[in-house]
């Protein structure tokens, strides 16, 4: 059944937010600590439900392991939402650890062939401590309202059917217990009976009564009882057929016509009755001890993806899951918690559901939902692409009409104009479909954090900012490795050993801290650690030593920290599990050149060390510098270019046969002619007849890019020539001008390094910088 | 491209564009060939083999051209706007090749293709995959695969 499949990869997608929106929750428990009741209870149960989420979707896929651990997992969040079990940071380290471990098995299933991740046993008897450990006994349950019970005793594994539905009740009675709602003076609301008896047909189309009472109760006050009396014994069960059927009980200020719409979509796929009952209309106040409903114990929601069961993937994000053999021995489910508030009966099972709904956001109860649709990303960079050529074809546009000297005619220009706006204004919109939030990113960190920490043995308090700030998609995705790289290193390196912070008078828990921000057009993130800085006679030696480094070079702080960079360095005596392999800065420093971006260190002698890390906002746009260079128009991307000069004879020096040198206030910056760089020229122009283009690497080296003429400065869209091609020296990429010609971008060090090995064979490092 | 070849399977000729370089005729698979343009100016590509004359602008794409003569050891051609550009598909790749002149679309029969003669160490033998002889002319098939430019170094940025 191929559509098993894509109701299997949704699943998947929405995991991805549960578990952020779970990774959320847990921070904010355990920003929230040690004040044991300072946490507020909705997130606990909004970590809960995403808990619950995850395992009722894994439990319709089959998904074991997920099931079986998140069904743990839920068990402790269950008590610590009763108030049973208080949060501290020893249980918070066993969750967030649970937390990562459900992301594994769900990333275990997602890759897998039906096999999943292996179980770890020894978190789940964590967990299970916690559960029973920590818990009052159950007699003490009683004085909480909303305490969930029966769920946490169903046996696991005894019977895999089963397991999934045990009977987990939807406690979110203190929530709404307290809403405003019931205290207002209600209009005037007409009290509906519906009956629902879906068809199989109607599970098959792949609806889902649950979704139809989550919109029902949107309406007003909602009461949902399964008629459960269809079904047969258990033996005589047909995993296909629903044998289910509810009565809704709705009292709403709305038409019976507004009732009806919300059943459009299934009036062929089941028996559907609406009749209103005139009788009990009213405008009651709704709270009040006793409600207008007697029904009270008969009341009870079962789950209607209990009835799709072995149908489609069941959603199981809320309400009660009760075993099939249970139901058929028991039509009337005592409900398996009450509120013991004397608003409770009726009033708490109608707000609940609107509380369910936020959920289907996966924020959680706080946070107001934000309508988002989930786009293939071929599609949108598709469009990224044809607007790319949107903007080119209007510019083509816009200069064959000047050429062609029609111009004169004011409408026409405007419009013209307009057609530029709009076009850039496509553009901008559309580049901004590839912009996320880097949230993931970080929690992504935040759990490199935990487990380096654990494993380097030191004690971390991780802080993140900035978590909402955008990036292009594709640079979040190639920041991982380099940021996971980075953060190794901080923990590894950076942070002193406990013993060691505390003989410098520091705190022993160490910080590390990652940020993100933006900052001119460009992206910025941070990492910093508060631990002892660079031991930069150290990193010389061994940089020395390696012979990565002259011994007698003459090296500022800046520079021997850049050291780090460079290709088979590694400071740690030992190579540990976690860094020291000898690769680790320098591919960081490459991964994040070819995302257009520059790394840069600052360190203080013991108050820690600060990589930077520059990016630009999108892969798709750069602001460039267009020049003549020898005939052919080039463009140098502007993050790169420091100053422009007309050079005079008086600051240009010769040093040999053919390598000038600019004297720009008293440093000396080596020029590298692009004309005959590119070989699009044999001699070199007088330097005077020449503009140089100041740049500068992210280390600090200089160079003068000498081109014939700047033409224009202007926002270009990068075309890769790697894929008809391949990669050309000194090239980072082209684009496409107005006239419609190709230009070259060209990349300022590569081009210059080339440059360099060709005129001057000397050793890079103690040259290259003159001050 | 990947259209499907049916036509051909089903018959068993192959349809090859046939075009000159110079002074002789060359041809290749029509399945290759995307579209065929006049010559435009290029830009050029600095550090690059002599026959790649630079890089074309196709609809926002940035397509490099061979000039097959020089790739093929020939004498180059000197482009003017009578040359034609022969725009071609292998795999994800996509070129350009310069040629003097398209002539023709043929189908060629299996049996009418004959294997390249032994020529030593000529240059252009290794880019024929085979030969069509037809009354006074001989027609070569060039293998496409081989005359790409090969520039996609695997070394890093």
């Amino acid at each position: 059944m191929s559509s098993l499949d894509e109701i299997k990869q949704m699943f998947f997608l929405e995991c991805d937010e549960l578990l952020e929106a779970l990774n959320d929750g847990l921070a904010d428990i355990e920003a929230h600590l040690p004040t044991t009741q300072g946490y507020d209870s909705e997130i606990v149960n909004a970590v809960f439900r995403n808990v619950h989420s995850i395992k009722g979707g894994a439990a319709s896929f089959g998904l074991d392991a997920i099931v079986r651990f998140s069904h743990s997992f839920e068990t402790v969040l269950d008590k610590m939402r009763s108030g049973q079990l208080a949060p501290d940071a020893e249980s918070m380290r066993v969750l967030q650890r649970s937390a990562d471990h459900l992301a594994d098995l769900v990333a275990a299933g997602r890759a897998g062939d039906g096999s999943e991740g292996p179980l770890n046993d020894a978190l789940v008897a964590q967990l299970a401590r916690l559960a029973e450990g920590q818990g009052p006994a159950d007699s003490g349950r009683i004085d909480h309202p909303g305490a969930s019970d029966a769920g946490e005793d169903a046996p696991i594994g005894a019977d895999e059917l089963l397991q999934h539905a045990d009977a987990e009740d939807l406690t979110f009675a203190p929530l709404a217990l307290s809403t405003d709602p019931l205290d207002l003076p209600s209009p005037s609301r007409t009290r509906f009976s519906i009956e629902l008896r879906p068809t199989a047909e109607l599970f098959a189309n792949g609806h889902e009564p649950l979704y139809l009472f989550r919109e029902l109760a949107a309406l007003g006050d909602l009461v949902v009882t399964a008629d459960a009396g269809a079904l047969p014994a258990f033996a005589d069960l047909s995993a296909k057929r629903p044998y289910l059927g509810w009565r809704l009980d709705l009292l709403t200020e709305r038409s019976e016509d507004d009732i009806r719409e919300i059943f459009e979509f299934v009036e062929t796929l089941a028996e559907i009755r609406i009749e209103a009952d005139p009788a009990e209309s009213t405008s009651e106040p709704e709270a009040g001890p006793g409600g207008p409903r007697p029904e009270g114990p008969e009341i009870d929601e079962c789950s209607a993806a209990q009835a799709s069961r072995g149908d489609i993937g069941s959603d199981q994000e809320s309400t009660t899951a009760v075993p099939p053999v249970a139901i058929a021995n028991d039509e009337t489910l005592g409900s398996t918690s009450r509120p013991q508030s004397a608003l409770a009966d009726t009033a708490y099972r109608a707000q609940e559901t609107p509380a369910v709904g936020a959920l289907g956001d996966a924020k959680g109860g706080a946070k107001s939902p934000k309508s988002t649709v989930r786009v293939d990303l071929d599609l949108v960079d598709s469009l990224i692409n044809i607007v790319g050529e949107l903007v080119i074809n209007q510019s083509v546009l816009t200069q064959s009409v000047s050429e062609s000297h029609v111009a004169n005619r004011a409408d026409l220009g405007a419009s013209l104009d307009e057609y530029k706006s709009l076009a850039l204004q496509i553009q901008e919109n559309v580049m901004s479909l590839r912009a996320q939030s880097v949230k993931q990113l970080f929690q992504r960190m935040a759990r490199i954090v935990r487990e380096t920490s654990e494993v380097a043995g030191k004690d971390v308090d991780f802080e993140t900012e900035g978590e909402d700030t955008e990036i292009d998609k594709t640079v979040i995705e190639r920041l991982i490795e380099p940021l996971t790289h980075i953060l190794r290193n901080a923990i590894d390196h950076g942070l002193e050993a406990t013993e060691a912070r505390r003989g410098a008078g520091k705190s022993p828990t160490g910080t590390v801290r990652l940020s993100a921000s933006h900052r001119s057009g460009r992206v910025l993130i941070e990492v910093a650690d508060d631990g002892a800085g660079i031991d930069r006679r150290r990193v010389f030696d061994i940089a020395a030593g390696k012979g990565l480094v002259a011994r007698d070079a003459q090296l500022s702080d800046g520079e021997i920290d850049r050291l780090l960079f460079l290709p088979g360095f590694s400071t740690k005596d030992q190579v540990t599990d976690l860094s020291g392999r000898g690769v680790g800065m320098d591919v960081v420093q490459s991964a994040i050149r070819k995302l257009g971006g520059r790394v840069s260190i600052t360190s203080t002698p013991g108050r820690g060390t600060t990589f930077a890390i520059s990016l630009p906002l999108t892969l798709a746009v750069l602001d460039g510098m267009v020049v003549d260079v020898a005939g052919q128009t080039m463009v140098v991307p502007i993050t790169s270019v420091v100053e422009t000069i007309r050079p005079d004879g008086e600051h240009v020096h010769r040093m040999g046969a053919s390598a000038e040198v600019l004297n720009v206030r008293d440093s000396l910056v080596p020029i590298v002619d692009l004309g005959r760089a590119f070989r699009y020229r044999a001699t070199g122009l007088g330097l005077t007849d020449l503009v140089l283009l100041l740049v500068e690497t992210e280390q600090g080296e200089r160079w003068a890019l000498a081109v014939d003429r700047i033409i224009d400065q202007r926002q270009v869209v990068i075309k890769s020539l790697e894929g008809n091609y391949g990669h050309v020296p000194g090239v980072a990429a082209a684009t496409i001008l107005g006239d419609g010609k190709i230009a070259l971008i060209i990349d300022p060090e590569e081009t210059a390094r080339i440059a360099e090995r060709e005129l001057a064979p000397l050793s890079p490092l103690v040259t290259a910088n003159g001050d | 491209m990947a259209e499907p070849r049916d036509d051909q399977s089903a018959t068993g000729t192959r349809e090859l564009v046939s075009f000159a370089i110079g002074e002789q005729d060359f041809c290749m698979d029509i399945m290759l060939v995307r579209e065929i343009r006049g010559w435009t100016n290029v830009t050029m590509l600095p550090h690059a083999p002599s026959y790649i004359l630079g890089v074309i602008n196709l609809r926002g794409a940035v397509v490099p051209i061979v000039d097959l003569a020089s790739r093929l050891g020939l004498i180059p051609l000197e482009p003017t706007p009578r040359h034609v550009i022969i725009i071609a598909v292998l795999g994800d790749q996509t070129v350009g090749f310069l040629v003097s002149a398209v002539s023709d679309i043929l189908g060629i029969a299996p049996s009418e293709i004959k294997p390249p003669p032994r020529m030593g160490s000529d240059a252009t033998a290794g880019f024929i995959e085979g030969v069509i002889a037809s009354d006074d002319r001989m027609l070569r098939i060039l293998d496409i695969a081989t005359v790409l430019p090969r520039i996609r170094l695997p070394e890093e940025a």
